[in-house]
């Protein structure tokens, strides 16, 4: 089943386009891995989805309900949650007010939800009182995700996820990510590393200057050749 | 009132508007071309004020000496009394603009009108600078005795639109000037300024300086307008508030705009008065108060549905560089 | 001397709630409240419409309590003013402020409107009562307690320190503890990554009004049972009132609480060697003097 479908998607900033009709996909439960050279438009794609920039021309559907133009208040309570790239945790609340501000339309009982994000992130669990800013960015990461999740999203969507972190880091981001996909939470990734994106990806999409160059499953995207020559470093 | 009253009423409220007009060419550098948020206009026109009195007059001797107290008196000629008020306003711009142009635009305007209360105070309180609150009297005019006192206003009128109008050429050729395209590429984006290479802070600071000397000839072109100066006239209100409404509903970035912002809201602060006569006889006490409130309504509508004002920024200079 | 250090403690604990709203309103809006100060004045103001007008109308009695210069009128003028306050602050945003959003207007234009209300308030507040200064009870005699050390202290003094102690403590709890103190934290700190996460923004930012305005009404009527009213009373809070956030890193509302009693104590410790005056220029001073030394004020930069 498509869970959420952006369709011939043009925007961009000022009068400048940066994306020309892009469109995807994602399928229930799926992980969707969007790559692409720097300024490919695919920080911008997931800021479109989310209601950050108001689309020119194409539409966003979640579950056959269009929700084109929207704002992302809105649109975080039709359950799509989005974690920028930078600056996505409040730096001055402990850990544990930020995955409460994550929950702030919530009005029912979310300690059940918040101990399944501990679960998931036992590092979280063990320093809820620490002020966020203290962290590391691996660190940083998984309360960014965790804010995400606490309203129980039914489409995540992570820009960068991995960038700025050292390699162990980032595969243990990457492992988290894999594990939170098993929760049943379909997801949007932009990802610079195309390789790690692409493995754990049911489905991945090429982007190139502002527009689809490519799309297929994950294996079959890391095993063609001309991507493999372009983005994973030959 | 006959007509030569009128006549003579309308000189004097030109040589006002063109006094606040001087003013309003000082804050339009500051603001309307480098974006810099100055709301201690009155401590500038405290001191250019000050200064021109102070150079102009002799030190009080003998049995004067005992009733009016000042730190100098140099008894130097008009001119004189425009450069000095100018050069010390100058001084005092640079010394606030060192701790507060390297921060955000709200540090200036909080320090501009920290300085202006500042001077306030200690022109009250210290008598032996300028004779505390009851200020310098007698102060010189040029030409004074070419004609009957009676119709000197009209020769100050004369003065005052001149020196407006040199401000007013010398600031658009300074504006026209690459140093005044790199003001506006300031305000307009601080940060691809920077990286092109400017010196943010010099250039922020020559704009500073180069509006306060202004404000300091209007400070002084006051001070021998009204012939006495107390430290009671330079309110934030008189001396801060209605000039920037002035600027705002002419059009900051705008000389024209500055000029004719100037001249319009003197002549609806005058024309307020009318109305406020109106009054009965126990609300007119408080009539300055209806119509400072009017002015202030009138700024708020300015900055929510106007706030280029009546000319708008002037688009033409950046044509004549290209 | 330690009678003006007390003396400044009263002092600070005023300055202080004007500084924690003004921080408070630049932490989420961004933008220096001009019309802080003058909030402070109409809450002084609208008390003594309460407490001589109105309630003297509905016979409330005008018996003080015990040593204190003031009864059960002011006690109910007190939380309504600061309701009132709230009001006024709430209302100049719905009326300016969020207009200007709408427009994506820059932080000057914001300071400028602020600026604009703040002579619209004084104005007001100069048409209704004049330009005198008045008291909540003129004439009063107002005893003080003689401390070792020649120390006189006023009943009303220890009452505002405690009062203030109390304000501050609720607002520190409804920060911390509350779901939309909370909220107000995370805004302030990231008003983006809140929208994100699905907080109401506008919702908070009347919070921040509402509060902001209700503590600087609070701030004005202790100003004037501690000393007087005056219509500019607010408007020479102002420098104060930022020379304290400042000191206190704009933004941080515990930074300005130390702010302000910081201030509070400077400015009346001068006294001793200066005319009382210029008790505003010893703010300005100070604040000049963080601005070259450390202007991110004294708890800036631990956090971000």
């Amino acid at each position: 089943m498509i869970i959420l479908e952006a369709t011939v998607i043009t925007a961009g900033y000022s009068k400048l386009d940066i994306l020309k009709e892009v469109g995807i996909r994602v399928r229930d439960g799926e992980i969707v891995s969007i790559i692409g050279p720097n300024g490919a438009g695919k920080s911008t794609l997931l800021k479109t989805i989310f209601g950050l920039l108001k689309p020119r021309h194409g539409r966003v559907m979640l579950q056959n309900r269009d929700i084109t133009g929207w704002s992302p208040d809105k649109i975080v309570k039709e359950g799509i949650s989005y974690v920028p790239q930078v600056d996505n945790i409040f730096t001055s609340l402990t850990i544990e007010e930020n995955l409460e501000m994550g929950a702030f339309i919530r009005r029912d009982d979310f300690s059940g939800r918040l101990a399944e994000i501990y679960d998931l992130f036992p590092m979280l669990a063990e320093r809820k009182k620490q002020k966020a800013g203290q962290l590391s960015g691996g660190q940083r990461q998984m309360v960014a995700m965790g804010r995400a999740l606490m309203l129980d999203p039914q489409v995540l969507l992570l820009d960068e996820p991995s960038a700025g972190l050292a390699p162990n880091l980032a595969a243990m981001i990457f492992d988290k990510i894999k594990a939170i996909n098993k929760t049943g939470v379909s997801m949007i990734i932009v990802e610079q590393n195309a390789r790690e994106a692409l493995k754990m990806a049911h489905h991945g999409y090429v982007l190139a200057m502002g527009k689809n160059v490519l799309d297929d499953s994950g294996k079959a995207l890391l095993t063609n050749k001309e991507v493999g020559k372009l983005y994973l470093g030959g | 009132m006959e007509l030569g009253g009128i006549f003579a009423y309308l000189v004097s409220l030109a040589i006002m508007a063109g006094i606040y007009a001087v003013f309003c060419l000082g804050l339009n550098i500051q603001w309307g071309y480098t974006g810099l948020f100055n709301i201690g206009i009155a401590g500038f026109f405290c001191i250019g004020a000050y200064a021109s009195a102070m150079i102009t007059t002799p030190k009080p001797t003998g049995i004067y000496a005992h009733y009016v107290q000042q730190i100098f008196g140099l008894n130097l000629p008009f001119i004189f009394g425009l450069c000095g008020a100018a050069l010390i306003c100058g001084i005092i711009a640079l010394l606030i603009g060192i701790p507060t142009l390297r921060l955000g635009e709200d540090y200036l305007a909080i320090a501009t009108l920290g300085i202006a209360e500042t001077f306030r105070l200690i022109f009250n309180n210290e008598h032996w600078l300028a004779n505390g609150p009851r200020g310098l009297m007698g102060l010189p005019q040029p030409f004074q005795g070419l004609v009957d006192p009676r119709h000197y206003n009209y020769i100050y009128l004369v003065i005052i639109l001149m020196v407006m109008l040199l401000i007013y050429l010398l600031i658009e050729r300074v504006i026209r000037s690459p140093w005044g395209r790199v003001l506006r590429a300031i305000r307009e984006d601080e940060v691809s300024a920077a990286m092109s290479g400017k010196n943010i802070f010099y250039f922020k600071m020559q704009s500073l300086v180069f509006g306060a000397m202004v404000m300091g000839v209007g400070g002084a072109l006051y001070a021998h307008y009204t012939k006495a100066i107390s430290p009671d006239v330079f309110t934030p209100l008189y001396g801060t508030f209605i000039i920037w409404v002035m600027l705002m509903a002419g059009g900051s970035g705008n000389n024209k705009g500055a000029i004719l912002g100037a001249y319009m809201i003197w002549g609806i602060w005058i024309g307020t008065k009318f109305i406020t006569d109106l009054l009965p006889y126990t609300l007119k006490a408080r009539a300055p108060y209806i119509r400072f409130l009017l002015i202030g309504i009138l700024l708020e509508i300015i900055l929510i549905y106007r706030p280029q004002g009546i000319l708008g920024e002037e688009k033409k200079v950046s044509k004549m560089i290209d | 001397m330690v009678e003006l250090i007390f003396y400044g403690i009263v002092l600070g604990s005023i300055i202080s709630l004007g500084a924690i709203g003004l921080s408070l309103v630049y932490g989420i809006l961004r933008f220096a409240n001009f019309a802080h100060g003058d909030l402070m004045s109409v809450g002084a103001y609208t008390a003594l419409f309460l407490v001589t007008g109105f309630l003297a109308w509905i016979g409330v009695s005008d018996a003080t309590f015990g040593p204190l210069s003031f009864g059960w009128r002011m006690l109910i003028a007190f939380p309504v003013s600061m309701l009132a306050v709230a009001g006024v602050a709430i209302l100049l945003d719905r009326v300016l402020y969020r207009k200007l959003r709408a427009k994506k207007s820059g932080p000057v234009i914001f300071a400028m409107s602020s600026l604009g209300a703040a002579f619209i308030l004084r104005m007001i507040i100069l048409i209704f009562w004049g330009a005198d200064s008045l008291f909540y009870r003129p004439g009063m005699l107002r005893p003080a307690y003689e401390l070792p050390l020649g120390v006189k202290i006023r009943p009303d003094q220890v009452f505002i320190i405690i009062l203030v102690c109390v304000l501050m403590t609720t607002l520190h709890l409804f920060l911390q503890k509350t779901k939309m103190g909370k909220a107000m934290r995370a805004t302030s700190d990231n008003i983006e990554l809140a929208r994100v996460s699905g907080i109401d923004t506008e919702r908070i930012i009347i919070w921040t009004w509402g509060i902001g305005g209700a503590l600087a009404a609070a701030g004005g009527i202790l100003y004037g049972v501690d000393v007087q009213l005056h219509p500019y009373m607010g408007w020479n809070f102002l420098i104060p009132l930022f020379a304290a956030t400042i000191l206190g890193s704009i933004g941080n509302i515990y930074g300005a609480m130390v702010g302000g009693f910081i201030i509070g104590v400077a400015q009346q410790v001068s006294t001793a060697f200066l005319m009382p005056t210029y008790k505003p220029a010893v703010a300005f001073t100070i604040m000049i003097v963080i601005l070259l030394i450390r202007p991110k004020g004294i708890f800036g930069g631990s956090e971000r």
